[in-house]
């Protein structure tokens, strides 16, 4: 036991010793090239000069375009391309009715939202009181009444969200006339359409949500004012 | 040894860590059950140690863990930021917020997609954007929800940690590249004002972000406090927004479109945005203000003995660096300087510390961060009086604590007015 600490102590010596050997040989090493480049050098304390220094720096040495990443085909994008933007950019081919998404509400929406949009668990999304006031900001008791009707400022965040992301147990499952329909129906049940109401990429972006007016960019700029 | 006089109560740090032996005395604290537990009567210097292994832990008693709020697919866990030293979370703790589960992504087939007003639309694999000019930042995330118990003071009681009280909140290394970088190789067409950041998550995560951003400081991390990012947080990219909103940063990026105009989704619009007394309500909020929080003493923390203690906690601004923060000990009437932590960062977590010699009488602790822009976080009543009673973001006003005459320390909800 003894005898191998011994040993182990040695060779650490030795290897400590040739280490800072070669360490001092290869500093004398660099040294001498730099001298032999650059003349002689100040004194010790301004000696290193970071190479990057005398170059030009890294980032307008960038080529024109660094050449990896592919260019990708039009049917690539339209795969994964699924927003909607307020005036319907995005909307797909097809078209929905109220009586058609009451079908579909029913077997894929009661189980979160409830059978009329307001009963939950999860979001209400029925309702339009109070109607002539927008009192969200003066009572959190408001809050579970930013439904469609009251709070949502255009009709194709509608489409967009339930597209993509609903419903939750099979999200992204939804054919464009099930989500227009869908669309229709919600639309219809917060007093927003008529019941014969059809949905589809035109009707949908030309409805004027009862919100629309009520939101204002952000206006917070740091500095001594509280917003 | 020579020390400066504040007031009666406070000292410079230096006369503290004499004092108390260290700013690590307050962390064997934790309970008035569990105190002093700590100790183990056995000498390590009797017994040979166990051997190196290919995966560290923490020791036995040092144990982190997230409190999680809800474990649903839309949930969230808190992370514990009054166990916490220096300024980096540890990867494992960092809180989650997700809005449809964490999906599983193959990082051999993750793809990442640019394309609308581009003059190349392009794909690029995991491989391909660690080829680009790689950059590290330090920077905080935060929920823009962290706090909201406590602005409503509802459903909680004053036993209430910080962890819970405004555990939304980390600060990572976050490696990866400039969007700009990006940008710049796919070429974007003039008149290009916003981009749409997609998550491939069950949610497909959608946010408008301005197209300044990109241009400023945004990046496409892969790489999480020196390693491949957590897939809580993303893996295996996601977008960073330094100061700005979580939500906003999206996770598993997946695709990228410009555009002239924002394309107002679900998550930027019917949520996110804030509904303000003045019945508008507000869009785009993306900046988290200047905030502070004192981690110790605090919830559930118990003060053994009256003496020399030294207060911690966190501040953060979106805009940019700490500059100060103050401490009062006396709910507000009087303010202290506070030493801030080396490194100060712009848009992170920074500590600040001040010694404070407890009288063993009731006190009310409270901090507040002032940011490089001037701002000074503001009173809760400040900061309710211009946003309202509904909102549902961004309560950034100054937090309390009560230290009671037997030790315990309570959030100070009547405090915070």
């Amino acid at each position: 036991m003894m005898k191998g600490y011994q040993l182990l102590s040695i060779s650490l010596v030795r290897k400590i010793t040739i280490t800072s050997a070669t360490v001092i040989f290869l500093a004398s090493c660099i040294e001498k090239d730099r001298k032999s480049v650059m003349g002689s050098l100040p004194d010790d304390s301004t000696y290193y000069q970071n190479p990057a220094d005398s170059m030009v720096s890294f980032p307008k040495d960038w080529p024109e375009s660094f050449g990896y990443g592919r260019t990708v085909l039009a049917e690539e994008i339209s795969a994964w391309d699924i927003d909607v933007m307020p005036d319907g950019t995005g909307l797909p081919a097809g078209s929905g009715t109220v009586s058609e998404g009451s079908i579909i509400y029913k077997h894929k929406c009661t189980a979160c939202h409830g059978v009329t949009g307001i009963e939950g668990p999860f979001d209400k999304l029925v309702g339009r009181e109070p109607r002539n006031n927008f009192p969200f900001g003066k009572d959190y008791k408001y809050s579970s009444m930013r439904t469609i009707g009251n709070y949502w400022p255009y009709a194709t965040t509608l489409f967009d969200y339930i597209r993509r992301a609903m419903p939750q147990n099979e999200p992204g499952s939804l054919t464009a006339d099930e989500v227009y329909a869908l669309s229709a129906y919600l639309l219809h049940l917060n007093e927003i359409v008529p019941s014969d109401a059809v949905m589809d990429l035109k009707t949908l972006p030309a409805i004027e949500m009862p919100a629309r007016d009520r939101f204002v960019m952000d206006n917070r700029r740091g500095g001594r004012e509280i917003r | 040894m020579e020390w400066k006089k504040i007031d009666q109560h406070l000292l410079s740090r230096r006369t503290l860590l004499a004092a108390s032996g260290g700013l690590i005395s307050g962390v064997i604290l934790k309970t008035a059950a569990n105190a002093m537990t700590v100790f183990s009567p056995t000498d390590p210097t009797k017994t040979i140690g166990r051997g190196s292994s290919a995966i560290g832990k923490r020791a036995p008693v040092e144990q982190l863990t997230r409190y999680v709020n809800r474990p649903t697919p839309s949930g969230e866990s808190m992370c514990p930021i009054q166990d916490l030293v220096g300024i980096i979370t540890p990867s494992d703790i960092h809180f989650e917020r997700h809005h449809g589960g964490i999906p599983t992504i193959e990082p051999e087939t993750y793809e990442l997609l640019i394309h609308g007003m581009v003059e190349r639309p392009m794909k690029f694999t995991l491989a391909d954007l660690k080829r680009f000019p790689q950059r590290s930042r330090i920077c905080f995330i935060e929920c823009s929800g962290n706090g909201y118990s406590g602005y409503y003071k509802q459903g909680i009681t004053e036993e209430l940690s910080p962890q819970r009280l405004d555990g939304l909140l980390s600060t990572s290394e976050w490696t990866g590249m400039m969007l700009s970088t990006l940008f710049r190789e796919v070429g974007v067409k003039p008149g290009a004002k916003w981009f749409l950041a997609e998550g491939s998550d069950a949610a497909v995560m959608t946010r408008s972000i301005p197209i300044e951003k990109a241009w400023d400081d945004a990046m496409i991390v892969f790489g999480q406090n020196g390693e491949a990012i957590r897939p809580e947080q993303g893996y295996p990219a996601r977008l960073l927004l330094p100061g700005w909103e979580g939500n906003s940063q999206v996770k598993w990026i997946r695709r990228l479109e410009l555009s002239d105009k924002p394309f107002m989704t679900r998550e930027e619009t019917s949520k996110y945005s804030d509904p303000l007394p003045d019945c508008t309500a507000r869009l785009f909020s993306f900046v988290m203000d200047a905030k502070s929080i004192i981690t110790f003493p605090s919830f559930p923390y118990v003060l053994p003995e009256k003496g020399w203690w030294e207060i911690q906690g966190f501040a953060w601004s979106g805009r940019g660096k700490i500059i100060r923060v103050e401490v009062s000990t006396d709910g507000g009437r009087n303010w202290y300087r506070a030493e801030l932590q080396e490194p100060v960062l712009s848009k992170c977590q920074t500590r600040f510390r001040i010694p404070w010699n407890w009288n063993g009488r009731k006190s009310i602790l409270m901090s507040r961060a002032i940011d490089e822009t001037g701002y000074i976080q503001p009173s809760y009543a400040q900061l309710e009086k211009v946003r309202g009673k509904g909102t549902s973001y961004h309560f950034n006003h100054i937090r309390a604590w009560k230290v009671e005459q037997d030790g315990r320390v309570l959030l100070g909800l009547n405090e915070m007015a």
